[in-house]
């Protein structure tokens, strides 16, 4: 591992469990890419051929400078110009709480890939209901750090939520990590983790 | 930079897609930059409809005379001279230099003018690849081109998949649609019903179509920017002081079109316009597929950039998604810029920061 990768996973722990999940060589697709650093690890360290999907112009262009495959396209219009499983991954890392129709987005990530890993800040994090709960006003952390007027996130969900709706889909979760400050958290984690990251099937 | 055009001659006939044989051609071309040692640094650049070779740098007798993507192209710029062998040709059929219908017909000693095959997108790339046997050069970098430039890129890409390794293809459309091919059509109805334009031998009386190409020339020009763009620019700016009740000059848009009609009817040939619409409505890769683009795009092996404008309603931005598509179909690499920009089809020669700064980025990218 280079230095930029360890810098990389240490600042997004949820990554280093993303890229935990992905086999050598497995093909992948990271929506909301950011600026490729993920998939440009992926490559490196696992010969993981892929394809970034990213809407913002800074983000792509950064992308393009990382060396790495990307599209710049709208993840609300779904997945059409992918065919039917054309990848052994698909990855969306703390994206999800900004899509609009997470339902249709899961589906067309299964349909697209064999298996999705998602990660997303819990908003069942203790902090947070805290935060809500006594201050009475949105939770506002390092982990969300916008107020609740200029957000991109348009649909928190906690731990519960998320299984729920993977429950209402059909879709198998095969494993999860429960993160917080870069540790792993296995009690209580709808309360003491701020960072899920999932990887299901259907 | 101070350039100079040359020119490449062919002595051994072209065999055309329509049958025809171009029994000998020259290519006009300039280069800017070095080839290096390897000869693995080459990257050609290919017009659109009115552009020619003159892409870079300006002629030391006329420093006015920029190239038409001298924004892109030159010593530090997104293409960058210091580090790329850069070649602009003109391609045949063309009334810039290389071999056209204004070129004297070696079988007759006289202009070929009518009598001068349609030319295809596959015709210009096969006489380019002479061009780059002619240079020396076994493998571009790149081949990179915007609209009808984009064309020849991709067809690269097709047609010697071994001889490219990237193919930048800019605002393009892997087919036009029966809009673009309707507006090709009233372009060409504009030149062919000119009374001076005599079946295309208009040479022979001396006379040049110019109101057909005027016209020709105006309707083009609609199709480039738009709606917003005409209206930031024009809007219903009167040229006079009040409405004239007449059928002259009232709107700037009118005097805009009048001035770029007459101007465009001085240098450009009408047999030309006639075949460069004609191989822009002939260019379907995915024909001989049964419409199928991805088995059409098997073959290539190219990386491959492609970028789009959002306003661009000539080749809108869902024809370059048909055409990463067909990439992704077949797991070529390919990454995808949908460039939010108003001018519309014209924003690929304008400079914007988010595609000049990712053209830049690629091109530091590729290995030499």
């Amino acid at each position: 591992m280079t230095e930029t990768q360890g810098t990389l996973l240490r600042a997004r722990p949820d990554l280093a469990a993303v890229a935990r999940w992905v086999a050598s060589g497995a093909r992948v697709l990271d929506l909301g890419c950011g600026d490729g650093a993920l998939l440009k690890y992926l490559w490196q360290a696992r010969m993981a051929p892929g394809y970034g999907v990213e809407i913002d112009d800074a983000e792509v262009t950064a992308c393009i400078r990382n060396d790495v495959n990307v599209l710049q396209l709208d993840l609300e219009s779904g997945l059409s110009a992918f065919r039917d499983d054309s990848f052994d991954c698909v990855i969306l890392s703390e994206t999800l709480q900004t899509i609009h129709r997470q339902e249709l987005l899961l589906r067309e990530m299964l349909r697209v890939g064999r298996e999705a890993i998602v990660s997303f800040p819990n908003f069942g994090y203790w902090r947070a209901r805290l935060q809500i709960a006594l201050g009475g006003h949105m939770p506002v952390s390092k982990e969300l750090p916008y107020s609740w007027y200029d957000t991109p996130n348009v649909h928190h969900c906690t731990l519960v939520d998320f299984e729920a709706l993977c429950a209402k889909l059909g879709l198998k979760i095969l494993e999860r990590v429960v993160l917080h400050e870069r540790k792993t958290v296995t009690f209580l984690p709808n309360l003491l983790g701020s960072i899920a990251v999932y990887r299901v099937t259907d | 930079m101070i350039v100079t055009p040359q020119k490449a001659r062919f002595a051994e006939p072209l065999k055309l897609k329509s049958g025809a044989v171009l029994p000998e051609f020259e290519i006009a071309y300039e280069t800017y930059g070095e080839l290096n040692e390897a000869r693995s640094n080459a990257v050609l650049v290919c017009h659109a409809l009115n552009a020619s070779h003159h892409v870079a740098g300006c002629y030391e007798n006329d420093p006015e005379d920029l190239g038409w993507w001298d924004n892109m192209v030159g010593p530090g710029k997104p293409l960058d001279t210091e580090r790329f062998f850069v070649i602009g040709n003109n391609y045949i059929g063309s009334c810039f230099g290389s071999t056209g219908p204004a070129s004297l017909n070696p079988a007759t000693g006289k202009p070929w003018g009518a009598d001068f095959p349609v030319v295809t997108v596959e015709d210009w790339v096969a006489a380019q690849a002479r061009l780059a046997e002619h240079l020396g050069i076994e493998r571009f970098a790149a081949v990179m081109g915007g609209s009808l430039g984009a064309m020849q890129a991709l067809q690269w890409a097709l047609s010697y998949p071994e001889r490219v390794r990237h193919s930048i293809v800019i605002a393009a459309t892997p087919k036009l649609s029966a809009q673009n091919i309707a507006f090709n059509e009233v372009a060409r109805q504009a030149i062919t019903t000119d009374p001076d334009f005599h079946g295309g031998h208009y040479h022979d009386k001396g006379v040049v179509p110019v109101r057909g190409l005027r016209i020709a020339r105006m309707i083009g020009h609609i199709t480039y920017l738009s709606g917003d763009a005409m209206m930031e620019k024009f809007g219903r700016q009167l040229r006079r002081a009040a409405l004239g009740f007449d059928f002259d000059v009232d709107f700037e848009v009118e005097s805009y079109l009048r001035y770029q009609g007459d101007k465009f009817s001085t240098y450009f040939d009408a047999n030309t316009y006639l075949r460069i619409t004609k191989a822009l409505d002939y260019y379907d890769p995915a024909a001989e597929y049964r419409g199928d683009l991805a088995a059409a795009f098997a073959r290539a092996r190219a990386a491959f950039l492609v970028i789009s404008f959002t306003s661009d309603w000539r080749f809108t931005p869902q024809r370059s998604r048909e055409i990463v598509k067909a990439l992704l179909d077949n797991r070529r690499v390919v990454s995808y810029l949908e460039i939010d920009a108003p001018q519309g089809h014209d924003a690929f020669l304008l400079d914007d920061p988010r595609y000049f700064d990712a053209v830049r980025a690629y091109f530091a990218n590729i290995p030499l």
